[in-house]
């Protein structure tokens, strides 16, 4: 039986679409009419495209033309989270604020994307201003995940990742904060990565945390991933924070995995202990067990700077200039009444946590702690690189949870133990999909995770492949 | 811990309103949430060690190469709430009574 054209990987299109068996428009009508079928169902899609004709033609063309040189996203239609701009189309951050909000300009990824003959198919649901991990912070309502309907597809980047698991689009662009690639790749069984910090540019994407965001990509294969990663990365002159090639010292091949076991204890389901050992066994390298002694406290030093930066980059929104503007009696009534009704609970709560940990009574006690925390981990992560080549644990300490059962927010932060330290040290880091766990009679998705040192992108997927092979 | 009164104090500073039925439920989670993070405080961790290579830098650029004077005027003004021509309009800040 052959795959349909929406169920296949960007390599798998790529060929179809030179070896003529398919057309760009072909491709485009099997992924359009996916998402249009399954979208009232899962809600992946805030909005789905109408079709740019002329980019299909121009795509069409340029394959015809350069024929293997073209680039391998040509012609193959992304989905984007509704935090990266598009010009002209709407960019919400799946938020009232923003509801109405039309992009000025590309973001870079975007036009990179473009300059590759990309096609967008729409954008795609997401936390509020990617504030959370279960997409039930959007203003336009819960992803559920394609495995399970009853279950969150995670998050933030829960559209994307579920785009890609129910074959509404070839491969999906994410952002990652904490585990927001990362962690909806976990709970909807694709591949996502988060990239070194600074690898990938920002410029229009909007801003969460800024030292932490990462735009990343998701997809069916590793092997997408690293064409998507590749597509996208380099320096920007747009995004300050984008380093150049050659910044960290080379990694070469991948010998010893490092396992922080002591993270495990009481964290894990037994099932999800049992994948991530026989995965980590089968992967034929030198297993060696870590300690990350600042790993467990890094969660909360993590939250801190998550609430400081939110609060600060949040302010931004006022009422004044664009987003949403609600109108009072006076000038501070504007802005109060903007933001409350612009701004969802989550997000609220937030930015007036971040609020109390700036303060002057509190930021040493917080702020500054969190921030020797961070410098502290990734000192430990340094010389855990030392003796290891790269550092594995389970992308989530479960499988996706029911829709509503993480009601309490401390529940919810909880989750992203394990992929925040990605984000607190910089460092690069891929969710694979190990295998499936029951629950509930369901059989769910369940990844495994893999950090590298700065710019060791190659070695995460040269595991991840491997991981692949294996199964 | 927090207190409702603090909750409140909070939210003025981010320009927020927090509805009177919503403070309650704000300020126990809140006490939970800062329960949770306040662990650091109890953590012994070297601040500030002097003569580390610093990991991160400030990266400056020379001015220069501006775009064309009004190439994204009608774009942004289309996002204004309310204007006159293509100037914002904002409540007056001053009163004069």
């Amino acid at each position: 039986m052959t795959k349909k054209p929406n169920e296949m990987t960007i390599v798998e299109a790529a060929r179809a679409l030179r070896a003529r068996e398919l057309t760009v428009r072909e491709l485009w009508d099997a992924c359009a009419e996916a998402a249009e079928a399954k979208n009232p169902e899962l809600n992946a899609y805030l909005e789905i495209f109408d079709s740019d004709e002329r980019a299909i033609e121009a795509a069409q063309v340029r394959i015809d033309t350069e024929k293997e040189s073209a680039p391998l996203l040509c012609g193959i239609p992304l989905a984007l989270k509704d935090n990266i701009l598009l010009e002209g189309k709407v960019a919400s951050a799946a938020s009232k604020m923003l509801e109405h909000y039309r992009a000025t300009y590309d973001a870079t990824v975007v036009q990179k994307s473009k300059e590759a003959g990309a096609l967008f198919l729409g954008r795609t649901n997401m936390d509020e201003f990617a504030l959370g991990g279960s997409t039930e912070n959007s203003a336009f309502g819960v992803t559920k995940n394609p495995h399970d309907i009853s279950r969150v597809a995670g998050g933030t980047s829960g559209g994307s990742a579920a785009a890609v698991a129910a074959h509404m689009c070839i491969a999906a662009l994410g952002t990652d904060t904490g585990g927001s690639v990362r962690n909806p790749a976990s709970f909807c069984g694709v591949v996502g990565l988060k990239p070194t910090y600074g690898a990938v540019s920002r410029s229009g994407i909007i801003a969460a945390v800024s030292s932490f965001d990462q735009v990343g990509p998701l997809a069916k294969t590793v092997e997408d991933a690293r064409i998507l990663f590749n597509a996208l990365r380099g320096q920007d002159d747009m995004d300050s924070t984008t380093i150049p090639d050659g910044l960290y010292a080379k990694k070469k091949e991948v010998r010893t995995v490092g396992v922080p076991t002591h993270l495990f204890a009481g964290a894990l389901d037994a099932d999800m202990l049992e994948h991530f050992t026989t995965t980590v066994e089968g992967l034929g390298l030198k297993v060696k067990e870590i300690e990350l002694p600042s790993a467990k406290p890094a969660l909360a030093a993590y939250y801190i700077i998550n609430f400081a930066e939110v609060s600060t980059n949040l302010a931004r929104f006022d009422g004044m200039r664009y987003g949403h503007a609600a109108r009072g009696e006076t000038l501070l009534d504007d802005y109060v009444l903007s933001r409350t009704e612009g701004f969802g609970p989550e997000t609220r709560r937030r930015i007036l946590l971040g609020t109390f940990v700036l303060s002057s009574g509190y930021i040493d006690a917080y702020y500054k702690k969190a921030v020797a925390a961070r410098e502290a981990l990734t000192r430990e992560f340094d010389e855990a690189f030392q003796e290891v080549d790269i550092i594995a644990t389970p992308t989530m300490p479960t499988p996706a949870f029911t829709i509503e059962a993480k009601a309490d927010p401390l529940a919810m932060y909880l989750e992203d133990a394990f992929t925040v330290l990605a984000n607190l040290t910089g460092m690069p880091a891929l969710s694979v999909p190990m295998g499936m766990v029951e629950r509930g009679g369901k059989k769910l998705p369940v990844g495994i995770h893999f950090t590298a040192p700065h710019q060791a992108e190659e070695v995460l997927f040269t595991t991840g492949q491997a991981v692949e092979n294996s199964r | 811990m927090a207190t409702v009164e603090e909750v409140k104090k909070l939210a003025a500073l981010a320009r927020i309103k927090i509805g009177e039925e919503e403070l309650g439920k704000f300020t126990s989670e809140f006490d939970a949430i800062l329960a949770y993070v306040g662990q650091l405080e109890k953590l012994d961790l070297p601040q500030g060690r002097g003569g580390e290579k610093p990991t991160l830098r400030n990266v400056m650029r020379e001015d220069g190469e501006p775009h064309a004077t009004g190439a994204y005027t009608q774009k942004l003004v289309e996002q204004f709430p309310a204007r006159q021509g293509d100037a914002l309009s904002v409540k007056q800040i001053l009163s004069h009574d």
